[in-house]
């Protein structure tokens, strides 16, 4: 059971090490504005990132081949986040878990209305979220991320009948993601969901955090 | 002190030579030479197998081993030391420690996240594969959480990365190898 804190925006470096002292079981770092000329700068935020954190780092954004992602793991990340370009080329989720190990491999799924969007959520991909969360498990992921489009920002709640069925669809872990408000949202997603990401209700409030797994650990889920 | 990590090319050891290093250890490429040598928890068993013969190191961490020199482990490094692993369709280990490893059967595969280990706390676990050792020491929800015999100590979970509770455990580790 944990969370997760996601930034996008700010200062990553400070942001991270604050979520990492008020207690974040994982960070996730995810670039949605990536782009190639953007690699090394990514490569250079990470390992400064590292360097202050003593818990699990995953970084994605804009990851299109193992190299990249190699670079990414040896600047200090953990785990490297795949989305648009494994939907463009799935054999990519393949090559990562052979040459990373299928733990260091997060498959990201953005869904509104149970549909995949690719691209930030920009394009439309025609496919069925269960079924590519279960054809990216078959590829090699280790981990996938579902994000619904639908709840995210919302602050009323996780997407938890998606969720459930990507979950009751995988046996890998599934980290929920979108819509987490309160403590309650966040305990409603860990009885399905293996983890549950936190972004815009901690953007204003890093300490919001350790507050809020106070919250959720009152309500009798397991938080170290 | 002057830690040793066994490297293979692959992955991420800089968590692990940040940990130690905020540790005040210093990081040593000698891996024969080094006080603690350690061998890190990245990638694949043959992968990680074949990079280990390529740089002899293999060959060193069995002599560190036979002279009762300390050896560390951390994750796939634990499941490294035993005799084989079902892992890549079956890989001949360095055999230091009996035992071998096998698949995940139960839950989520692979076992992400932290995980209590007996009455210790809650450590951070990333593995599809598990030690079945006669030398386990250690369990975490019925699987192998670490194992020890003569110079080495391996455990199943990523210390690095398992914030204070883990920086005190790779403090003991370390002390461990100035005896």
């Amino acid at each position: 059971m944990r969370f997760k804190a996601l930034r996008d925006v700010g200062d990553p470096v400070e942001l991270g090490a604050a979520y990492s002292d008020a207690g974040a079981d994982e960070l996730v770092f995810l670039d949605i504005k990536a782009t190639l000329g953007d690699r090394p700068t990514l490569v250079e935020l990470v390992k400064r990132v590292a360097e202050r954190l003593a818990i699990p780092f995953t970084v994605g954004g804009g990851v299109r081949s193992a190299d990249d992602a190699e670079r990414l793991l040896q600047a200090g990340a953990d785990k490297v986040g795949v989305n648009s370009a494994a939907l463009a080329r799935p054999e990519l989720i393949t090559e990562l878990a052979e040459r990373l190990g299928s733990q260091a491999v997060v498959v990201a799924i953005d869904a509104e209305g149970g549909r995949v969007r690719s691209h930030a959520g920009t394009l439309s991909v025609g496919r069925d979220a269960t079924e590519w969360a279960r054809e990216a498990e078959q590829l090699g992921a280790g981990e996938i991320l579902l994000t619904s489009i639908d709840a995210d920002g919302t602050r009323d709640g996780y997407d938890l009948e998606l969720t459930a069925s990507v979950a009751g669809a995988v046996r890998v872990p599934v980290i929920a993601s979108g819509g987490a408000g309160n403590a309650g949202h966040i305990a409603d997603a860990l009885a399905i969901a293996q983890a549950a990401l936190l972004a815009s209700i901690l953007h204003e409030d890093p300490q919001r955090l350790a507050k809020l797994r106070e919250e959720v650990r009152e309500l009798g889920v397991p938080v170290r | 002190m002057n830690v040793a990590i066994c490297g293979y090319g692959a992955g991420n050891v800089r968590s692990v030579e940040i940990a130690f290093r905020r540790l005040g250890a210093e990081i040593t490429t000698d891996v024969t030479a080094a006080d603690l040598a350690v061998l890190p928890g990245v990638g694949s068993a043959a992968a990680a197998m074949a990079g280990l013969r390529e740089r002899g190191h293999d060959a060193a961490l069995r002599e560190r081993f036979d002279a009762g020199r300390p050896i560390f482990g951390i994750c796939l490094g634990l499941q490294l030391a035993l005799e084989w692993t079902e892992e890549d369709g079956g890989v001949d280990g360095l055999g230091l420690v009996a035992g071998r490893s096998a698949r995940l059967q139960e839950g989520r595969v692979p076992r992400m996240g932290w995980a209590e280990v007996d009455d210790r706390g809650a450590f951070y676990f990333a593995h599809s594969y598990a030690a079945e050792t006669p030398h386990a020491t250690a369990w975490s929800e019925g699987v192998v959480a670490e194992a020890r015999y003569g110079s080495f100590l391996g455990c199943q979970f990523h210390p690095e990365k398992s914030g204070a509770l883990g920086a005190l455990y790779l403090e003991e580790a370390l002390s461990l190898s100035r005896v």
